[in-house]
Parts: structure tokens; sequence; C-alpha cells
């Protein structure tokens, strides 16, 4: 490979004429500056090698010093700025030339961009103190140019190189690296708004390389809030932020009283009062900024839900206020007279401030804003303040729950999760409740399944609240049936939160009687299972429980325990109905039985290494059929169980490819037979690649077995060939390339080749310097020997292990009636799919469309079609667009998802060093072992559709 | 010192009838033409011959602006323009001159054709009036003449209400006609920016009220029609045709896209259809969700609202129904309550307040047992709920609007006097500006301080901040040039260029001065005394001695003599001209000091 590099690096520099003796050829040829801008610009859309950059700065500042017109002397600059950010060049022999250029320009524009040349080299050169000290110093004697443009680059020139550590900056060295902070402080109030902004930012960047601001800036910050100009007030809000988080216990004076605060305090009043500013850039800023100020004081911060409602000068309650008191006095509300909401006590007209009330009402206000930014910002910051503060969580529940009514979608979702997060807080009072669930109607189904989400973790305080929530979601689930997994595992957590809460509703969920025997109700009914459900999560931790339940209801805990057991957890139930019940009473709970299986069998399987072949096929076989039920059975265990039975198959199939007769006989008569090896081959090649891609949480030490396993196949591969063909030229490529792979495989798990003792690859690295002088035929045979003498690898199991599933929701495949369109044209057919432990599924997971005549179509969905509802999970709604020629009778497509993977993705051990331009990359060669391909991996639906020919 | 007056001619501690006039560096704009509704003779309608008493109006006036189409502040155009006579310009933003005639003609059917009232406008004077009206656009600056123009803002509280900045030079009055400044479901909300006008004139209608959240509001709303629903019960809103009407609609729409709801809900037709349409047109002027959603669909293109027919009302099932007018005083909400009152399913929403005297008010205030007409008795069995939906601004929101603005002085109108007079204080309390509050007729004068703007030439404004030090905003700044007002206009140039232009020529200014000294040296021997002495102190001045025996320090002369009379004196004549009039009196104080005895 070190080869292969110093090749393509000689070739560049063979093919390429040297840049900068064009670049003079070209310059000296303009005669006028409108044609040399034009040979600027040309040379400015090629890239430049490393080598040259001097040279050509060397001949573009000859040129500068030449040129009387400013826009070509602008362009140069801009061109050294571009130059000089080349990778790896130094920039610092051109700083001087740069600086003395500084000197004699006239044109402010020219100079501005000069500067942000220098700033461009300063950054280059950050390590460099003295260098950093002098741009420092230069840009300072131009700060007090006239041009705003040249004030604003001197500005960020400071903030990007200004000294931050204290007392490295030398006296002798220079005046101007005093105190950077003053300097960009003086030009807080500068005359014009863009450089106030620059100043400002200037200050934000030094306290971003890591300076500590000065106190003193808070005052002036503070009157920046008032600046007539929004991007001054936008980056005024943010420095005042910085500032409270920098010194949040200072005390500040109120003005126009002796009164004094916290500074964070101060500043939080600030920024509530800005979420009421004219621009609703500065409102989203502020109100993002307020989510993260969480030393504030909590009387401050209850503030900001207060608004002081009053009327005709009474002060009065607010609806929130109302529902409340209602409530504990346990009353209904009414709602129904006029003037319920009549003011009450008169209020002292000297106290009512109206304005300067700091921090009075600010979510209030940004929760009704006009644009959604805010509002969304708002419930953003509401949610940050309420998991810091318990108290203020219970205050602001009413308005996030007020939010669900939200005209825009995103905003609604917005607080439903918010509401999910601060859910540990806060127990949620019955009408509270019944706001929440009217939401359960929506049309959206990211809402309601965002909803079933809040509802798994929220507190309800009695009852009638669980009765409520049930009675909703039965509801929701008449009206959207494609809801029952949720509602299901929703209320699957309701019970297991609320037992003490559901005991009481038993009866009357069960509907039994005590006298009288009720009609078994029809177990296939979703709404019952929901209720059932609900019961058998509470029953886990209510031991009295069972003795309400009637006998059916042991029946079909028994047969929901075993369909549906991920949602039924096991119950202790009383001694004598243990006989009715199928299920084992020998459970111990605290101990996880199914793991214990998982391992007692593989465990088995591995001791078993030295047992007939026709033995450990058989065992192989069983705990295949084991593992993939256990599975089924168990939800957490799938991936692992899944995991395992896979490359129990890939060994099966590897054992049975081995036993074929066909190595004992002559190669040409055994055609036949072979199929099968060859066969068993493909399936481990691509087996593998399923379990290397498609399971997350996958590590390397798995990887090895995988790859290993990979290989095998590989070889077995190469065998078959070999006996199937004749001649041996083909073989000749083929046994290279193989060893290639033993290679490559050795360079990238050499630290995990001591874990495998006796495996296959182990035997064939001590036969290595053997194989690479002996024939194909040699090989081969080798090969065969050394596959049949390995040992069988154990798969050590990571702690988690999650397979990647989809299941395809939207198109549901029971439509008889076909989508029809005519043919030529297209049709969009809605996909809605969820999918579980993708990794990255923007750039991974495809839609194929498989038309009956074979033909297959495969569609990127945009990166927008994902939506992100929990960790681990992803949703794809997306449109795919159909299209066929006609047909004469509706038939039926295949939509499926498919899982792309690329074997160089996964192990990027070897990671190209990337140069900067496009030139050499394109030079490299593509990597042999980057294998792309699909893995289909949710069930096809299909799709009645028919193409009509089009009329004329 | 330069005024503006106002003098409210409706609207002054009052609602209803909006009439302003304003008066403004010798330019008069009337501000609203209203029609008060709580009047049916004179009083109805401004009293426009406090303008003029014979004359016509169009002398007096420059300009009429209307703010919104609501008949308090329109409804007396017709008769302004056509009966008193008025043919200057009407400026009212696109949607109000569009929905404005629909208004002004259903307002006129009931007067005429109902009431049966003679000597009102008629159909065509308002067809001859729209006719005078020049629509403006949104922050579009309209020159009404040559000095006075005029600007629009977006206010919210109906759609296509403006508040409109009137500017002449320097001075600018803003008027906020009626606006909101929280949005609601079809409507943004009322901005402006740091303008700082010398006078707002702000409405105040919820002076002394701080409101809750509107989603409350909403919400219940909301709960309450479903719930109703739900039960299987009709639901009736009696609302007036044009405004809260189509939030609640929008409200309702959506709500029942997102909930999947069937129930139909019906409008009651009449103007409504008409003015939906232009809610449809304007999309601008809505709020963010509608504009942004309006290509996908037009939000006023109701899929669950139909139009209302009679028939219906007797229909099985449930069913919401939006019917006009809104105080259940008459027309088609009153007798589908009629036919709803008996039912205890049923539920009637009033959205907005109700005049005593109304059924509206009689059933919201309790009352069960109805007299109508024919000493029938209603029993009113069904729910009836209040909810207050308006868009005017709060106490809040008028002080978040002055703090928006900046104005030097505020003055309010359209609102009670009592009330008026808690925010008054408030204002003065907290901005620190002078707040007004006239009464009907009473005319307020405001002095205002308006800033002169001055040309100056480019190159001596770059001379004379070279002169000096950075330029800092903060600080005054002292400049030397010669201010030429010609033509009403004033431009500051460089004396050399003023001369040109005026064509003068320049004197010369000199000032000369004795200095007696007392030397017995020799004349030229004093003079190099002068010149050593003046050397050493004026460092930074060229100090030159001259062959022909004079010394010049810049281009101030001195030139020594003998006395004529005492040999031992010596006189020195310094003459400076005008300019150097700082440096030339320096050198003579420093020149009687005397000279310094050691400088042999």
């Amino acid at each position: 490979q070190q080869q292969h590099e110093d090749l393509s690096a000689k070739k560049l520099r063979l093919t390429k004429p040297s840049k900068s003796a064009a670049l003079h050829v070209d310059l000296c040829k303009a005669t006028s500056p409108a044609d040399a801008l034009q040979y600027l610009l040309q040379f400015a859309r090629k890239p430049v090698e490393v080598e040259s950059v001097e040279g050509v700065v060397r001949i573009l500042l000859e040129h500068y010093y030449k040129e009387n017109d400013a826009s070509v002397r602008l362009k140069i600059a801009s061109l050294l700025g571009l130059l000089s950010k080349t990778a790896g060049f130094s920039p610092d022999c051109i700083m001087d030339d740069a600086i003395n250029t500084l000197q004699n320009e006239k044109s402010h524009q020219v100079l501005a961009q000069l500067l942000d040349t220098l700033l461009v080299i300063g950054t280059k050169l950050t390590e460099n103190p003295s260098v950093r000290m002098r741009l420092v110093e230069v840009a300072c004697k131009h700060l007090t140019d006239s041009s705003h443009g040249v004030r604003n680059k001197c500005l960020q020139l400071i903030g990007c190189l200004g000294p931050v550590e204290k007392g490295v900056a030398k006296e002798a060295e220079s005046q101007a690296a005093k105190d950077v902070q003053k300097i960009i402080g003086d030009h807080f109030n500068d005359q014009d708004p863009r450089v106030r902004t620059a100043a400002i930012k200037a200050m934000l960047q030094l306290h971003e390389r890591g300076l500590k601001l000065q106190q003193a800036i808070y005052s002036q910050a503070c009157k920046l809030l008032a600046d007539d100009y929004e991007q001054v007030r936008s980056a005024a809000v943010q420095l005042i932020w910085v500032l409270s988080q920098l010194y949040p216990e200072s005390i500040v004076p109120i003005p126009s009283s002796n009164e004094e605060i916290r500074l964070v305090d101060d500043a939080f009043g600030k920024i509530c009062h800005m979420v009421s500013d004219g621009s609703w850039v500065v409102r989203v800023q502020a109100a993002k900024l307020l989510g993260s100020m969480q030393q504030v004081s909590s009387h401050f911060l209850e503030q900001t839900l207060d608004k002081k409602l009053m009327s005709d000068l009474r002060r009065k309650r607010t609806a929130h206020e109302r529902a409340k008191e209602l409530y504990s006095s346990g009353e209904f509300s009414s709602g129904r007279k006029w003037g319920d909401d009549a003011p009450k006590e008169e209020i002292d007209t000297g106290a009512v401030n109206l304005i300067e009330s700091g921090a009075c009402g600010a979510f209030v206000h940004g929760l009704e804003d006009e644009m959604y930014e805010v509002r969304i910002a708002a419930v953003e910051a509401l949610c940050m303040l309420a998991q810091s503060s318990p108290s203020f969580a219970e205050k602001c529940l009413d308005f996030l729950v007020d939010m669900f009514n939200d005209e825009i979608e995103e905003v609604r979702l917005q607080s439903i999760h918010t509401m999910r997060k601060i859910s540990n807080n806060i127990t949620l009072r019955e009408d509270q409740l019944d706001t929440v669930l009217a939401v359960l109607e929506d049309s959206s189904r990211d809402i309601r399944e965002a909803l079933h989400e809040l509802l798994c973790c929220t507190n309800v305080s009695t009852k009638e609240g669980i009765h409520l929530a049930l009675v909703e979601l039965l509801k929701n689930l008449t009206k959207y049936p494609t809801d029952r997994e949720s509602i299901w595992k929703c209320l699957k957590f309701l019970g297991s939160r609320h037992p003490t809460l559901v005991l009481p509703l038993v009866p009357e969920l069960l509907s039994t009687h005590p006298f009288f025997d009720t009609p078994e109700p029809d177990m296939d009914d979703p709404a019952y299972i929901a209720v059932l459900v609900l019961i058998f999560n509470a029953a886990k931790s209510c031991p009295t429980m069972p003795a309400l339940f009637s006998d059916h209801t042991f029946r079909h805990y028994a047969y929901l325990r075993d369909s549906l057991s991920h949602l039924v957890p096991p119950l202790r139930l009383p001694g004598r109905k243990l006989l009715s019940s199928p299920v084992s009473p020998s459970i111990t709970p605290h101990e996880d039985p199914s793991q214990q299986f998982l391992h007692q069998s593989l465990e088995r399987v591995y001791n078993l290494q030295h047992l007939d072949p026709q033995g450990i096929q058989e065992l192989l076989e069983f705990t295949i059929r084991d593992l993939q039920r256990l599975g089924e059975l168990q939800s957490e265990l799938a991936g692992m169980a899944d995991f395992t039975a896979t490359y129990l198959q890939c060994q099966l199939l590897l054992i049975k490819a081995l036993q074929e007769k066909l190595w004992n006989v002559a190669a040409p008569l055994y055609l036949k037979q072979n199929a099968l090896a060859s066969a068993a081959a493909k399936q481990i090649l691509e087996e593998t690649y399923k379990m290397e891609f498609m399971y997350s949480g996958v590590e390397s030490r798995q990887v090895v077995i995988i790859h290993h396993m990979r290989l095998q196949a590989k070889a077995l591969q190469l065998i078959v060939t070999a006996r199937t063909t004749r001649g041996v030229e083909p073989l000749f490529g083929m046994c290279e390339k193989f060893l290639q792979e033993v290679d490559s495989f050795q360079r990238c798990f050499i630290s995990e080749l001591p874990h495998m003792q006796g495996s296959f690859v182990d035997k064939l690295l001590d036969l290595m310097p053997r194989l690479v002088t002996s024939k194909p035929s040699e090989v081969v045979k080798i090969l065969q020997t050394t596959l049949r003498q390995s040992t069988f690898l154990h798969l050590p199991l990571p702690e988690q292990l999650h397979r990647a599933t989809a299941n395809i929701i939207e198109p549901t495949g029971e439509s008889d009636n076909p989508l029809r369109f005519t043919s030529g044209l297209v049709v969009a057919l809605d996909v809605d799919a969820t999918l579980e432990h993708v990794q990255d599924p923007q750039g991974t997971v495809k839609v194929q469309v498989l038309y009956p005549d074979g033909q297959a179509q495969i569609i990127h969905p945009k990166p927008a079609d994902f939506r992100n509802p929990g960790p681990g999970r992803h949703r794809l709604i997306t449109q795919v667009y159909l299209s066929h020629t006609a047909w004469t009778e509706p038939c039926q497509i295949e939509v499926r998802l498919l899982l792309a993977y690329n074997s160089n993705r996964s192990k990027a051990s070897a990671k190209i060093p990337k140069s900067g331009w496009s030139e050499s990359l394109e030079a490299l060669p593509q990597s042999e072992n980057g294998i792309e391909g699909t893995i289909p991996f949710s069930k096809p639906v299909k799709v009645y559709i028919m193409p009509k020919p089009a009329r004329r | 010192m330069p005024e503006i007056k106002v003098t409210p001619l409706g609207a002054g501690q009052d609602v209803g009838r909006s009439c302003i006039l304003v008066s403004i560096a010798g330019k008069n704009v009337m501000l609203d033409c209203g029609m008060h509704m709580g009047y049916n003779d004179d009083r109805r309608f401004p009293d426009f011959s406090y303008i003029t008493q014979n004359g016509r109006l169009t002398d007096f006036l420059d300009c009429v602006i209307i703010s919104h189409f609501h008949l308090d502040h329109c409804g007396a155009l017709p008769y302004f323009s056509e009966m008193v006579g008025y043919d200057g310009p009407i400026y009212m933003t696109h949607p109000t001159k569009a929905i404005c005639p629909i208004l002004l003609e259903d307002y006129r059917k009931i007067t005429v054709d109902k009431k049966g009232e003679t000597n009102f406008f008629t159909s065509q004077m308002i067809k001859d009036c729209m006719k005078k009206v020049v629509a403006v656009h949104l922050h579009q600056t309209v020159q009404v003449d040559e000095e006075l123009e005029i600007k629009a803002y977006y206010a919210g509280h109906v759609l296509g209400a403006a508040m409109f900045q009137i500017k002449v030079g320097c001075e600018s009055v803003v008027y906020t006609g009626d606006y909101n400044m929280t949005p609601d479901r079809h409507l943004g909300a009322a901005w402006i920016d740091k303008c700082r006008p010398d006078l707002l004139i702000s409405e105040s209608t919820y002076a002394t009220t701080i409101r809750d959240s509107k989603r409350c509001r909403e919400r219940d709303f909301l709960k309450k029609v479903h719930e109703t629903v739900e039960r299987g019960g009709k639901v009736l809103i009696p609302v007036f045709a044009l405004g809260r009407a189509q939030e609640l609609c929008i409200l309702l729409e959506t709500f029942w896209e997102r909930m999947n709801l069937k129930a139909p809900i019906y409008f009651s037709t009449g103007l409504t259809e008409k003015a939906n349409h232009y809610y449809k047109l304007f999309i601008t002027w809505t709020n963010q969700k509608i504009r942004k959603t309006f290509v996908q669909r037009n939000m006023f293109e109701f899929k669950h609202i139909k139009a209302f027919d009679r028939a219906f009302a007797d229909n099985p099932g449930p069913m919401v129904v939006f019917a006009t007018p809104g105080m259940l005083h008459a027309g088609q909400s009153l007798q589908i309550f009629r036919k709803w009152a008996g039912n205890e399913k049923n539920m009637v929403i009033m959205p907005g307040y109700c005049v005593q005297g109304t059924v509206g008010h009689k059933i919201l205030s309790g009352q069960r047992k109805l007299e109508m007409e024919g000493r029938q008795i209603l029993e009113v069995k069904m729910q009836v709920e209040y909810m207050s939906f308006s868009a005017h601004a709060d106490a809040k929101g008028i002080m978040q609007l002055i703090r928006q603005a900046e104005p030097r002085n505020v003055l309010l109108v359209h609102g009670e006097a009592k009330k008026m007079e808690f925010l008054k204080q408030k204002i003065e309390q907290e901005f620190h500006v002078n707040c007004y509050m006239p009464a009907n007729g009473e005319t307020t004068t405001i002095f205002t301080n308006p800033s002169i703007p001055v040309d100056i030439s480019l190159g001596l404004l770059k001379r004379e901040t070279a002169i000096g030090l950075l330029p800092d905003a903060k600080k005054p700044k002292l400049m030397h040039g010669t201010l030429i007002m010609k033509d009403n206009s004033f431009r500051l140039v460089s004396p050399e260029q003023a001369l040109k232009e005026l064509g003068l020529a320049e004197h010369q200014l000199r000032f000369t001065c004795r200095v007696h000294i007392q030397d017995p040296r020799k004349e030229h021997e004093t003079v190099l005394r002068v010149y050593n002495h003046l050397k050493g102190i004026l460092k930074d001045y060229s100090v030159q001695h001259l062959p022909d025996g004079s010394i010049t320090v810049e281009s101030i002369l001195i030139q020594a003599t003998a006395h004529s009379e005492d040999q031992g004196t010596k006189v020195l004549l310094v003459s400076w001209t005008y300019q150097d009039e700082e440096l030339g009196s320096y050198l003579t104080s420093l020149l009687k000091k005397g000279l310094p005895q050691s400088t042999a």
C-alpha cells in the first residue's frame, strides 16, 4: 500500500503543470482590471496543491502591489485567504506580507477582506501566541477605521484570536493586548448596529474560547437590550445569559430602589422581558435561553406562569385556579353560570404594575405567541425548567395541557413529549386528565402514539381517573383499530403503576356479579384484551386481586400469557387454580428462567464437540428449534435467541455441506449433489451478513466470529468450485482472492486471534507460508482438510442484542379493490411502517416494490420521512410512486422494506486519510472488500393494483 | 413652538362613533368616521359641523383614514362624503375596502327597509363613496401630498384592521384603531416598529383588564361543544356575521378535522358567504398557520361547515349552528333558539357581550322563563354558556404596544373615562410620558420639539470629522460651516462654497492689537527675542521669522516697531483674521505678560 500511495502522488506531479506559472502568465497577459478579475475568478475554481501554494501567493502579492483597481485587489485578498486554508500549508510565511499590504491600503472593502484573510491565517496558527498577539495589535490599530466593515472584521479577529489566558501575555510584548475585553466593550456603543453586533459576538467568542468575562459588562449588556436593532438585541440576550451563568450569585442593585437581587434572577427577569419583544427572532432566542437558567430562584420562576389577571381593576382568578378550586372543593366544574369568573377583590391601583413586573407571565406570553417557533421554544424551555424543579413542574402542567390544543401539530407533539419527560414529577388532576384524554381522538397517529407513551408514565390520582383513561382508550381503540398494540402497551403500564386504584374497579371492569354468572366475553375482542391487560398487570403487585376473577378469567389469563407474553406478566395465582393453569407454577420470579434456558442450551451445543456427526446435527437442529420458539415467546430475548439460532444454523449448514458424499468421489461425476453444498455456502454468506448488520449491539467479539464463519463459507465455495470446474485458470484468481481475504482478516482482527485457538483460521494461518507457494489444487486440498478438522467456535453473547425489525402498517394488504391508474402515469402509494432497533435508518432503510413480471424497484425514502418517536424506534411514513405498463387484469405487487448494508461502513478500521483536493480521492482504488447488499427485513405486503391502458 | 392638535368628535372617553380630528404641521386629518350603535337620532353620526360651518369639508381636510370595517369606525362614511360632502381622498386597506361596503349596505337595509327611516344614504351613495377610497398595503408609505405621508401597520382585531402612522416632516402621529396583541385562530398580533411618534392615539377598551390565556377559553369552548354533540344535542352559537364568527368557524373546523367528527356544522347564509369569500382572498392578512398551509388547503374553504337552511333546524341528531345576530334579539338565531330551547340536551353558547334587554342578556343573567311576543312563555331548558372571545388588546397589550413604539405622548380614546384614568396613570408612571384622554369635542394640544434635518455636503462632513476624535454616537459634535436657508430647505456648506453660491466676495476681518513691551534693545533684536520666546512656547505651531523682520505664527502676523516717543518701548503689532481669533487672543495675552528676562 505504501508503494501505491507513492505512485499516485507521483502521477499528480506529472500530470499537473505548475499552477503558479500558468497564473503568472495569465495575470501578465491581462490588459484591463476586468480581464485580470476574470482570470482570478477562473483560477479560484480550481484547487491548488500544497507545494505550489506559496509560489502562487507570491505572484498574487506581486500583482497586488501593482494593481490600481480595488475590485481586483479585493479578489486577490480573498484568494489569499482561500489559499491559506489549504490543508498542509503553513501560512506563517505569508503573514508578514499580508500585514504589510494593510499599511497602504485605502479601500475599506479591501481592508476588510485583508483582515478576513488575516483571520484565516490566525486561526491556522492558533498555537503561536506571538503571531496572535501581532494580529490582535493590527486589528486594534484598525478599530478606528470609519467603515463599519473594517471595524466588524477587526472585532471578529480580536474575538477569535485575542489572548484568553491571563498572565501569559507579557508586558513587553504589546500594549494592545492589555485588555481585549475593554477594547471590545468600548464598541458596544458604536454608532453602527452591525459593529455593535460584531462586538457582542466577539465577546461571546472570547467566552467560548475560555476567557472569563468580567461582571462589569453586565450593565453594558443590559443597556443593549433596548437597542433599536434586532440583531443587537438578540446577541445581547445571549451575552446576558452567558454572564448569568458565570456570576449567578453576584448581587446587583435594582434601579430606582435600594433593593438588591441575585444576578441570575435579574438576568432571568430581563430575558423574560424579551419574550414579548417586537422581533420574533429575539423572542425565540429569549424563550430558548430561559430553559437553561436553572439556578433562578423559585419565586421568580413561578412568576413566569402568573399574569396577575384583573378585570375592571378587580383581581380575577385564572381559569386554571378556578378549575383547581372546584376540584379541591369536590365539585365538578359547572361553567354554566355567566359571571362564574366574576372578579372578586378590589385591587389597589397603585400596586398594579403593568409592564415592569420582570418575569411576570413570560411563559404565558411565549406560549400564546403568534409564531409557532416561539411557542415551541417556550415549550422546550418549560420542559427543561420543569425537569429541574418539581414544584414548577406542578405549576406548568396546566399550561402544557393547554398546549395540547395548539393549532400546529408540531407544537402539540412537542408539548406531549415534554409532558412525558416531566411526568415523574407530577400527578395529573382529574380535570387535567380529562383534557389530556380528549386528545386521544386526534386523527394524527403521531399525536395519539405520543399520548399513549405519555399515559404509560403518568401518575393518576384517583380511581375515577383510571376508569376515565380506560374508557377513553377503548373509545380510541374503536375509532382507530390500528392503535391496538400501542394501547395495550399503554394499559400495561397504567395497570402496573396503579394497582391499588385498579383494584376497586375490577368487578365493574370484568362485569362480574356476586350471585349470577355473567356471559363469557369474546376472547378475540381487542377491547376485552385491553381490559384484561390492565387488570393482570395491576394484579402482579396486588395479590388480593385474583380472588375477584371468575373462572373464565383464569382461562383467558393462560391464553394471553402464552399469546401476548410481552403484555401479560407472570402471576402467582392461588393454589387451587394451579391445575387449570397450564403455566408452570414453579416459576421463580427472582431468576429469569428463559435467560437460563438460553445459556444452558448454548452450553450444551458448545460442549459437544466430539459427538458423531449425526448426533451433532440432530442436537443443532433441536437447539435451533428451541431458540426460535424462545425468541417468539420472550420478546426481550428475541434478539439474542435469533442471533444464536442463526449462528447455529450456519454451523449446521456447514456441517451438512461437509458431510456430502461428493467429497469422496471424483469431481465431475457429482454435479447434482454439489448443488446442496454451494447453496449452503451461499446461504451461510447471506446469514452472516444478516448477523452483522441486522442486529444492534453487536460487539467486535461477535464480529470476529461472524467474519470467521464467512471465511469458512468462502473456503467452502472455493472447494466446491474447484471440484466442479475444469481447468486451472479460474482457480488461480479465486485462490489468490481467498488468500487475500485471509490476510485482511488477520490484519483486521489481530487482537482477537488468541481467542480463536484451534479454529479454522488459526490452522490456516499456521499453514499460510505453504499455501502461498502451492498450486491451487493443493490449496483446495489443504482447505478441505482444515475445514473438516477445525473446531466449532464459541459465540459469546453481548449484554444487549436487538434484531432490527420492520412492520408495515400501511398498506395493510387486505384490500380487494385494486388501485387503478392509467398506465404510464404514476400512482402514489402511502407506506407507513414502524422500524425497531435500526441504526441510522435514513441511510439504510429502502422500500422495495416487486412487480409480478419480476421487475423490482428500490426506493430511497427521504430523510424527512423518518420520525423518531422513542429510543430505538423509528417510524417511516412515505409515499412510493408506482408505475407500469397496462395490464389486462388487476394483479398484486409486493412491497417490502430492505436494510441496505455496506461492509466498509461497519468496520472503518483503516480510514483513508482524506486530502483536501478531489483529484487525489479519485485516484484511490475502490476498496475490494466493500460489499454492498440488502437484507429484506419486513414481511412483504401485497397491494392490488391495476394499470389501465390509456384511453385515446 | 410647533404643536399637534387632537379633537375627538366621537370615541372620546366613549366607545362607538370613532372619529378623531388631528391637525399636525398645518395638515388636517380625520381618523375613522364611525356611527354609534346606541342612538337612532342625529347623535348616531359625529357632528361634522364642528369642522366647518359653511365651507366645503374638502377644503379643510387633507385626508380621511379608516382603520377597519366595523361600523363604529366606518358607519358614517357615506353620510360624510356624499351627504355632507367630502371629495378628498379616503384611505383604507384592501380588505377593509372590500368588506366595508357589504356592511354599509346591510346597515342601510336595516335602517331604511326595516325601520323605515328616510333621509338616509342610499346604495348609490355607498358606491360613490367607495370610489373615493384609495386602498393601501401594509407598510406601504403613501404620499398624500408633498408633505403628508401615511403608513399602515398590522393590527390584528379583524381582517384588514390597520394602525396608521401619519407623518409630516419630522412630526408623526400613530393611530391604532382597534388592535389585538394576542394572535387568535385566524389573525396575527398587532405589530409596530420603533417609530417613536410624537403622539400615539390608542384605543383603551380593556384599559383595566388583564386577560387570561386564550387557550383556556378555546379549550372550554371546544370541550363544551364536543360533549353536547356526543350526547346527541344541538349547539346554537349566535354570532355577528364578521370577525369572531370566522375565528370560531376555524376553531371548530380544525377541531372537527383533528378529532374526525362527523356531526354537521351549519352557518346561516346571508352576508357571511360574501364575507367568507373575502377572507379566502386576503390570506396574507391572516395568521402564520393559515398563511403557511393555504397552498395545501385554504382554511376558509370549510370542509365541515355548510350553509344553513331553515328546514335543517328540525333535523334529528346532533348539529352545530352559527346564526346571526349575536345577541339573540331577532332574526334567525332567535327562531332557532325558540325551537331548541325546550330540550335540555341542547346548548346555546354566547360568544360575546349582550346589550341589556335582549334575549341573550336575559338568559345569560339566569332567566329560565322568557316572555315572547303574543304572551307566550318560553321555558328555557337548554344549557346556556357564556364564552368571551374579544379581539381588543388588554391593559398589558396596550402597554406592550406603547413599549414597542416608544411614543413621546399618548392619547387614549375608545374606552370608558373611569378605566382610562387608571391606564393613564399607569402609562405616565411607567413610561414617563404625558398621557391625555380628551372627551368628545375637547381639543388637546401637544407641543412637539421636532428635529430639523439639514443637508450637509459630504466634503465638509469628511473634513470636519477628520479634525476631531472618533465620532461618538452619544456626544454632540461641533462643526464649522455656513447654514444656507433657501427654498424651505436647510443646507450646511463650507464658507467658500456658500460665498460662491451666493455670489458674494469674501471680506476679511482682521483684528489688530498693539502690545507695548519695555525693551531697550534694537528692533530686530526684540523681534528675535519674541521669536525665540514664541518658538519656545508654541511648539505645535509653525513660528517663522520672515526676512522683512516680521514674525508669523500660522497666519498671524507680528511686527515690532519702536515707539515714536520712547525708544525703550517697543510696540508689537499683532494682526490676525477672524478665523484665528482663538490663537490671536492667546498670543496677545501671552505677549502682554512680557518677555522672559533671561533670554540672553
